[in-house]
């Protein structure tokens, strides 16, 4: 059963009445992409929300005693817990609204990044989905530990030049694929598993409200460029982002109670994953003469990924 | 703001002044700074939506300039801006020229 | 003067106690993972809960690190909240013991003592206890299943005081008293819900027109201001834990302090032991005074904060004094030893002192092991010379 939401589209002009719930004055690094995606997140967002943060970019530099950017009750414990932390949040309210002390109906959200979600959070993360919480969790992904200095995630993709999988004379750079997150989500039956991106902030909209509204917990991965870890400039994050999805290697789609939906299919536009890498210092080896090996198989990574994603939807779609 | 001692910390170090970081000035860190030329705006509010440091100022539905305490100028506003007739609504400008 | 009514006597495990304390308090979430010998104190809740006895919501995690990081978000939330674990879980749950009690929630653990892997050893010792001494938790320490039972049904009273808010152990033997059957008395339902009264959160998460941000990051021009004011809670402890436990005694009949003594009073030679040790201990004192020996036992109830003023007035005038600890820190004393002779360092011309490792892993102490550490303490008041100050006994040499 679908459980998209019948309301009217979210235009930009309306969105402009709603008060930013997170504030400026934050420390995250000019250009950053995950600023960018809490916003929409919250913009999104009608009813009150509450906000568990692993500690990683976002939660050190969104709230740095004694100054904080969130406007919406929000709380951080740890970097492998806030699956964990936001199960405990969203039992409580579920605890003491069944005994009237709290009248209010709350959403509940929890944010990690990449390392915090992938990694170090992924049994928390696993656990809270399995026991079937009422809350979403948004992995912003930047595919590394950027906080710590750039260091290889599962989800740093094939090739990627960080500091503890430099690309050297004899190692050049990650030589395995990403964790696919989204999937192994969406094994887990959730009542909803997508993948968004900032440069279609209604597309992301949209799905945080499917999210939400869903029966049972939900589960998100938004790419957030960090021109930090990507050695790329301050401007480009909405543009990269952008280039992630049109050359299939973020593709956005959503599974609802099973359904496979691919948000948008460039079909013949596919762009070559050059397109996105190429502005990225960190794959700027791939395109030193002896490594051509690594631009075809980053591309064929990123084919067969997006084959493999249109049989899903071609044997689970509408 | 002046330091507390610990006597005076709230309860758990728990910030009860919620969003209070938008009293914190970021604005320091540009080198470039953005310019917004409103004859080329076309209102279609991408830079607010894509703004990370909710430093894009609207009223009333449209864009009315930037907040330069604390606009980091990153730029993502100027290369997202699609203008008018190829003509850019935001322009990065170096500080201090 | 009790006031109010008692039931009959039972015969229970301590597991089976404590999950009787649980189900008269009906903490708002709990959250249960398991682990040997604490399991069953979780399994007989999961009973009340699944039978509509408590109105608690239950959270099965996945691991006891998961356990602690939701009771901390529960907690946080806005109300009371409680787990159990032994050994490896709490040995895992380390890093949110800390931030626990940084963030001050009054979040109770029944610790059911065992000893920490490696080897892997699922029975009694002090390890994992003494393994969190120093993560900012309140430690209560129980000999039986009374005791337990009784400390569990005061924790709330002691964590959540206004002065002190931060979270407790309740802590008893593994197997020796979780398992073993012996009998106790219960309060009345209403009586320990009277008694636990109702926990009002400071700044609660849910508060949503009020909204809060909990667990900023603090770099050094703050941290240690917010250590300092940690440790002033800690300062509060004693006096709550002497006035709920006077009120406790006051209407139940069964009086508690910061510890026990046991015909300490005119000493000379002196046991200190935590735990079910104590009862073997508190028997072979009673032998030994039959012959003619001023022997006495001190049990520390509360154990973090450490009572150092009041135990090392109860200890100054005894001639010797060995202290007995259920667990090691390899390349240095005896945790409880380290405790009591800093006790009794502003009286370093009263007793000697020193101290025996016993009943790792679940060995036995038997009482003729307390009778050989009694002779050597007596000994050692004869003579003033500590041959060793650390020894292991109930071992094979």
């Amino acid at each position: 059963m679908s459980t998209t939401t019948k309301e009217k589209p979210v235009t930009l002009k309306t969105l402009t009445n709603k008060q930013d719930l997170l504030s400026g004055g934050h420390r995250m690094c000019a250009g950053c992409g995950a600023p960018t995606v809490v916003r929409q997140v919250l913009l999104a967002i009608d009813e009150p929300v509450v906000i568990s943060n692993a500690t990683g970019c976002l939660e050190v530099s969104t709230c740095l005693f004694p100054y904080t950017a969130w406007r919406v009750p929000w709380m951080h414990s740890a970097f492998e817990n806030a699956a964990a932390t936001a199960s405990g949040i969203e039992t409580m309210y579920r605890a003491l609204r069944k005994k009237g002390k709290i009248k209010k109906n709350m959403k509940f959200i929890a944010f990690g990044g990449d390392g915090g979600t992938y990694d170090i959070g992924f049994q928390a993360l696993s656990g809270a989905m399995e026991r079937g919480h009422q809350l979403l969790y948004i992995c912003y992904d930047n595919g590394a530990y950027m906080n710590t200095g750039i260091q290889r995630s599962s989800a740093t993709p094939f090739g990627a030049n960080t500091t503890t999988c430099p690309a050297g004379s004899k190692i050049p750079g990650k030589l395995q694929k990403r964790k696919d997150l989204t999937r192994i989500m969406a094994a887990h039956n959730v009542a909803y598993a997508a993948q968004a991106s900032p440069h279609n902030w209604r597309d992301l909209m949209t799905k945080v409200k499917k999210a939400l509204a869903s029966d049972g917990p939900a589960y998100m991965g938004i790419v957030a460029p960090c021109n930090r870890g990507w050695r790329t400039q301050t401007d480009d994050s909405i543009l990269l982002s952008r280039l992630a999805v049109e050359t299939c290697y973020w593709p956005l789609y959503e599974v609802e109670n099973g359904t496979w939906t691919i948000n948008y299919d460039p079909k013949d536009k596919k762009k070559p994953i050059t397109e996105w890498i190429k502005p990225q210092g960190r794959f700027k080896h791939l395109f030193a003469p002896g490594n051509e090996w690594m631009l075809e198989k980053f591309q064929q990574i990123v084919d067969e990924d997006w084959e493999s994603l249109k049989k899903l939807q071609g044997t689970f779609g509408r | 703001m002046k330091q507390m001692n610990w006597k005076e910390l709230p309860h758990a170090g728990t910030i009860l002044d919620a969003g209070n970081a938008d009293g914190y000035e970021t604005g320091s860190w540009r080198s470039f700074k953005p310019r917004w030329i409103e004859e080329n705006c076309i209102q279609c509010l991408f830079c607010w939506i894509y703004c990370p440091d909710t430093s894009v100022t609207v009223k009333d539905e449209k864009m009315t300039g930037f907040d330069y305490k604390h606009c980091k100028g990153c730029g993502v506003c100027a290369v997202e801006c699609p203008g008018k007739k190829g003509n850019k609504a935001i322009v990065m400008e170096e500080e201090g020229k | 003067m009790t006031t109010a009514t008692k039931t009959k006597m039972q015969a229970v495990t301590g597991n089976q106690a404590v999950a009787e304390a649980l189900r008269q308090i009906d903490p708002d979430v709990i959250a249960a993972y398991p682990i040997t010998p604490s399991t069953e104190i979780m399994q007989r809740f999961s009973e009340f809960v699944s039978n509509g006895k408590v109105e608690t919501e239950l959270i099965l995690v996945e691991s006891e690190h998961s356990a602690m990081s939701a009771c901390i978000g529960a907690s946080a939330a806005g109300g009371r909240v409680a787990t159990a674990t032994s050994a490896q879980g709490l040995a895992l749950m380390w890093e949110m013991l800390h931030i626990a009690s940084g963030y001050r929630l009054p979040i109770m653990i029944s610790l059911v003592n065992r000893a920490l892997s490696a080897p892997l050893n699922i029975h009694g010792d002090h390890s994992d206890g003494m393994g969190a001494r120093d993560t900012g938790w309140i430690q209560l320490y129980s000999e039986n299943a009374q005791e337990a039972y009784d400390n569990s049904v005061m924790a709330y009273r002691i964590a959540e005081h206004v002065d002190v808010r931060l979270p407790i152990m309740v802590c008893m033997d593994g197997f020796i008293i979780s398992h073993s059957i012996e009998s106790m008395q219960f309060l009345e339902d209403e009586d320990v819900k009277k008694f636990v009264g109702e926990h009002k959160q400071i700044d609660p998460l849910l508060d949503f027109d009020n909204p809060k941000s909990i667990g900023a990051l603090v770099l050094p021009d703050y941290y240690m201001e917010h250590k300092r004011a940690q440790h002033e809670a800690t300062t509060k402890v004693k006096q709550v834990v002497l006035n709920v436990s006077a009120e406790f005694g006051k209407k139940f009949g069964r009086d508690y302090g910061l510890f026990e003594t046991y015909r300490l009073e005119d000493a000379e030679v002196v046991l200190v032991a935590l735990n079910s040790a104590a009862g073997t201990i508190k028997d072979e004192v009673d032998r030994y005074r039959e012959k003619g020996v001023k022997a006495g036992l001190l049990k520390p109830r509360l154990f973090r904060p450490f009572p150092y003023d009041e135990v090392g007035d109860a200890l100054k005038n005894a001639k010797a004094v060995c202290v007995m600890d259920r667990a090691d820190s390899y390349g240095g004393h005896g945790p409880l030893f380290m405790e009591v002779a800093s006790a009794l360092y502003p009286h370093r011309q009263g007793p000697a002192l020193f101290n025996k490792v016993y009943g790792l892993g679940g060995r036995d102490l038997m009482p003729h092991h307390v009778d050989q550490v009694l002779d050597e303490t007596i000994e050692v008041a004869k003579t003033g010379a500590v041959k060793m100050i650390k020894e292991y006994i109930t071992v094979r040499n």
